[in-house]
């Protein structure tokens, strides 16, 4: 979506494209935490499994 | 173009997370999941547990990395079909080529991780899945044959195969027998939703067997995959990989089957083989079908884990 296009919402339309933005910007940090994790904890059972 | 795909190219930012997560289709996840788990569960030696929830997020999101190509691949029929015309890309809120890549990223994420995690015999296998399930069943049979199914079935009975490969790092007879009841269980299962929403498919183009060859045959199709599930799901106890108590609910639930089978097979038909029941039998039927296979692979699992 482009700068033009984001100015050119309403304020009601700005903050629903903010909530959706906020939503999946939380999400995907939750995915990379998750992911972080998982290859922590893979590597410390891989490495206890010799 | 769509009024509601033109709207969407006009505001290409409109997914809510809940979009991404429809993508991966969660219902089938479930099964999926459930069945993959009793494959890890029933194979011989020890998995890490770490190591084992690791592969039943793979065998999840491998499942889920497929369905999200399919609804890229399916998207045209999809907008048609009144049963899927408001998944997340017919409907506009995420785009085709958004679809592809995250279903291709989970694809190659989930494979990668499978085989970091437990072996690449599992993570070659989850591949295979992914792959018959997007290019023999998505792209090459669901439009062409009303057999997409039976063969396409196969897609989703490799998830006990993943589970037991991912604990042994093989693939023997015992996992081959629980793909086979997956394997046959699908077409009944499947054929019992197409009886009462075939009129979807046909909108589509779709080659649903109601659609090319009539109610009739497919309540006969039925009954005759059926008769086969039922005395196929006594095999795990018959090459004793299973006890009694196993083969006890495996006939207790094969009856059953067969009983919904038989109901659909008989169920009140005009001349064209048109249910005057509103398809009663084959809902009820496409049901327990969903049960049927949930409890018969518990089943398994608590006798191998309490029975010994």
């Amino acid at each position: 979506m482009t700068a033009m296009e984001i100015t050119s919402m309403t304020p009601e339309q700005r903050a629903a494209f903010d909530r959706r933005r906020r939503q999946k910007n939380w999400a995907i940090l939750a995915v990379l935490v998750a992911l972080v994790v998982l290859f922590f904890f893979i590597s410390t059972a891989r490495v206890l499994r010799g | 173009m769509s009024d509601t795909t033109a709207a969407a190219a006009a505001q290409p930012d409109i997914s809510e997370v809940a979009d991404w997560i429809a993508l991966l289709k969660p219902r089938v996840i479930s099964l999926v999941v459930l069945t993959g788990i009793c494959g890890l569960l029933v194979a011989p030696g020890h998995l890490h547990p770490t190591l084992a929830v690791a592969a039943v997020l793979c065998i999840a999101l491998g499942a889920g990395a497929a369905g999200a190509i399919n609804m890229w691949y399916d998207r045209d029929i999809d907008a048609v079909m009144r049963r899927t015309q408001r998944r997340p890309i017919p409907a506009g809120r995420i785009t085709p080529g958004g679809a592809l890549s995250y279903g291709v990223g989970l694809a190659v994420a989930s494979v990668a991780i499978m085989g970091l995690a437990t072996n690449w015999v599992a993570a070659g296998v989850l591949a295979l899945s992914i792959a018959f399930y997007v290019v023999v069943y998505t792209i090459w049979l669901k439009r062409r044959t009303p057999q997409n199914i039976v063969i396409g079935g196969a897609a989703g009975a490799f998830p006990p195969v993943i589970g037991w490969a991912a604990v042994t790092g093989n693939v023997t007879l015992e996992p081959v027998l629980l793909f086979a009841i997956i394997f046959f269980w699908t077409p009944p299962h499947f054929w019992a939703l197409s009886l009462y929403a075939h009129a979807d498919y046909a909108k589509a183009g779709v080659p649903m067997l109601p659609v090319t060859h009539g109610a009739r045959e497919t309540r006969k199709q039925v009954l005759i995959y059926t008769i086969l599930l039922a005395p196929l799901a006594l095999l795990p106890w018959a090459f004793g990989f299973s006890g009694l108590a196993y083969a006890g609910v495996a006939a207790v639930l094969g009856a059953g089957f067969l009983y919904h089978a038989l109901r659909v097979w008989r169920d009140r038909q005009d001349e064209t083989g048109r249910s005057l029941t509103n398809d009663a039998p084959a809902r009820q039927a496409f049901r327990y079908s969903l049960g049927y296979l949930a409890l018969l692979f518990l089943a398994l699992v608590a006798d191998k884990l309490l029975l010994g």
